[in-house]
């Protein structure tokens, strides 16, 4: 099955158009990123906006609960420019980004850039890692429910999905964290690294066993999706006149469907699965928070608790880029691997 | 029971469909369908678009719909079709020539389709090499070997789904609807394919609205009336002016054709489902007796040939 994947990818995208379409393919990226320049400023300004809008005191959060006079906190407001216009301070903040610099956390104490680093790595391993996962899972499902159709294997498949799709993803979060940490004891209930340990002294194990668990939640959250898009795809292909025509010449059952059915799902399966970018980094502040990994997602949660405003709005950022990655990707496959789109104009 | 390449007897195909809620209504497609093929012998049956004449071929490589309900039995070589039989025979024994490009799976290479699946490496270069001087006959370059449908011409299109055909060196071809879309050229070249095959001692079963097609290329032509096959005419009968044609839609067809008088019949065929117990030429025929209102007639034999009359069953 894997094979046939494999196989079916590197035929589709090596047959040669693609290499052949590099100009056509730098001229789309260099309109996308014009595009996303634009998208970048307005999603910096909105936010900041609203977070100016919003009751949330950076001074309270920086003199945290010590204890300062009145003058001291107004010498504070004039070095940070509190009071000044918002057009100043818009002005003045997106200077310093276009410089490279988004300020400093101010719950880590350290330069947003670093701390966002920092955490999207570890949240990069847990994304990437239950991102594949739940997309060959969910491809190899739901081709198994649309080429068994309406038997047992497909309503198990399909109300497992319907259930994982409408339940809550910090709920499941909790269940899977009762069931194999707290319950069968299996793994860590959370965190990166052990208690007490240094980063740097953690072993490869220590830090996959952490990994385990909320890759595992993220996964089958992510399975339900896919799986349904792709029975879904696959009942309709099997209805269309070349489905009809490879039964009239003498191909059946699984070979059908591995001939034609994956041929025809694969890359539209592919493309929603970088389409879900957004929905994965949604899964992934919620499971980081049910399992206190320490990825991008819990310095999200954090940073907005606690009104770490250069924080927020730099993972805001990130995040904006993450997804726009993802859909970019999505929009190539879609519109230079296949074969009909890449020699059709 | 005479033995043919094909026997069709008593065939009759309908679909279960739900009408306000859960009423079940049948609706029936093709009633009461008899035809034969022979070796090397071209049948067409010949029906207005959309009457249902493509649900035939469907019904006799197995492939139709799963709400289809199918009556009648049908005999390759006097061996029964049923389900088991019909898997084993498609694709081998009996082939389908399909209407159009979209037949055809948009993601895979023609050569690799056509070849179709193979099970060891051996057979796909026994294949390869048949596929090869099949296209080599219908003038499709290698080049053709490596493309996806969609960058096929509409004329190539065509000689590929010939070919398609002809690389299990079936006894019996069932062509739907080849030749709609083609100029005079395309069309004569298509219909020249059929007959190389017949000429091959192929059976074939031509489905048509193509009057012209059909004239030109078949030996026989079931015509088809609201879901009905009501007559069965050898093709030399559409000639002297038609008088050897039985049935009066026959005899209407034929004067209407262009060149032969142009005389239209006004009126339209009657759907199939509004047809009980009553002929279903009734409206138009200008000479009823008393039981065609009341009684559908059944197809007869009449010399060499088929009628579904009751002027002749007496």
């Amino acid at each position: 099955m894997y094979f046939v994947f494999i196989s079916l990818i590197i035929e589709i995208i090596f047959s040669g158009g693609l290499f052949l379409n590099k100009n056509k393919i730098l001229l789309f990226l260099a309109n996308r990123f014009v595009r996303f320049i634009i998208l970048l400023i307005f999603v910096i300004v909105l936010s900041f906006i609203l977070i100016d809008m919003s009751p949330i005191d950076p001074i309270k959060t920086y003199i945290a609960n010590k204890v300062v006079s009145p003058d001291q906190v107004a010498a504070l407001q004039s070095y940070w420019g509190v009071n000044e216009p918002i057009t100043v301070k818009i002005v003045n903040w997106l200077g310093n980004i276009v410089q490279g610099n988004l300020g400093n956390s101010l719950i880590f104490r350290a330069p947003v850039i670093d701390v966002i680093l920092d955490r999207f790595v570890a949240s990069l391993v847990l994304m990437f890692s239950s991102w594949v996962i739940s997309g060959v899972l969910g491809f190899v499902l739901g081709i198994i429910a649309g080429f068994k159709r309406d038997t047992f294997v497909d309503k198990l498949i399909k109300y497992y999905c319907y259930i994982l799709q409408s339940a809550p993803t910090f709920w499941i979060a909790l269940i899977v964290l009762m069931i194999f940490s707290i319950y069968l004891g299996w793994f860590p209930s959370g965190l990166g690294v052990p208690i007490g340990s240094l980063s740097q002294n953690v072993t490869f194990f220590e830090w996959l066993n952490r990994l385990i668990l909320p890759a595992f939640t993220l996964s089958i959250l992510g399975v339900a999706q896919i799986a349904l898009y792709t029975r879904d795809k696959l009942i309709g292909e099997m209805s269309k006149d070349y489905f009809l025509f490879a039964k009239a010449r003498g191909e059946t059952g699984w070979s059908l469907i591995k001939r034609h059915g994956i041929r025809n799902v694969l890359l539209p399966a592919i493309t929603l699965q970088f389409l879900s970018f957004s929905e994965l980094f949604g899964g992934a502040v919620l499971v980081e928070q049910v399992f206190t990994y320490p990825g991008i997602g819990q310095a999200a949660v954090s940073a907005g608790l606690r009104s770490d405003v250069p924080l927020l709005l730099g993972i805001v950022i990130f995040s904006a880029i993450f997804v726009f990655v993802g859909n970019t990707l999505a929009d190539v496959i879609y519109n230079f691997v296949d074969p009909r789109l890449r020699e059709g104009d | 029971m005479s033995e043919n390449l094909l026997d069709v007897y008593n065939v009759s195909i309908s679909f279960i469909q739900y009408v306000k809620g859960l009423n079940q209504k049948n609706l029936k497609v093709i009633s009461d369908l008899s035809l034969s093929i022979d070796e090397g012998e071209i049948v067409a049956v010949l029906g207005s678009s959309g009457s249902g004449k493509s649900l035939l071929a469907h019904a006799i490589l197995g492939i139709l719909p799963d709400n289809a309900l199918l009556n009648g039995e049908m005999y390759y070589k006097g061996e029964l079709l049923n389900p088991e039989s019909k898997e084993r025979l498609r694709g081998d024994d009996i082939a389908l020539i399909p209407q159009s490009v979209n037949f055809l799976d948009p993601l895979m290479k023609i050569s690799e389709q056509v070849i179709g699946e193979c099970d060891s490496e051996e057979e796909e270069k026994e294949l390869k090499a048949k596929q090869r001087k099949i296209f080599e006959k219908y003038n499709l370059g290698e080049e053709v070997d490596d493309m996806y449908p969609f960058q096929l011409s509409g004329g190539m299109a065509r000689r590929v789904l010939v070919s398609t055909a002809l690389l299990s060196n079936p006894k019996l071809v069932i062509a739907d609807e080849p030749t709609p879309g083609l100029d005079e050229a395309a069309l004569e070249e298509t219909l020249n394919y059929l007959r190389d095959m017949a000429n091959n001692n192929v059976g074939i079963l031509l489905i048509t609205h193509d009057i012209n097609a059909a004239l030109k290329v078949a030996d026989k032509i079931a015509i088809f009336y609201a879901g009905y096959v009501i007559e069965i005419a050898n093709i030399d009968d559409f000639k002297n002016n038609g008088e050897n044609l039985l049935h009066p839609y026959t005899k209407a067809l034929y004067h209407a054709l262009p060149d032969v008088d142009f005389k239209l019949t006004e009126g339209h065929q009657p759907l199939r489902d509004e047809i009980n117990d009553y002929c279903p030429y009734l409206d138009h025929c200008p000479h009823c007796v008393d039981k065609c209102d009341s009684e559908i007639p059944k197809l007869v034999k009449h010399g060499d040939k088929y009628i579904r009359c009751f002027k002749y069953t007496e």
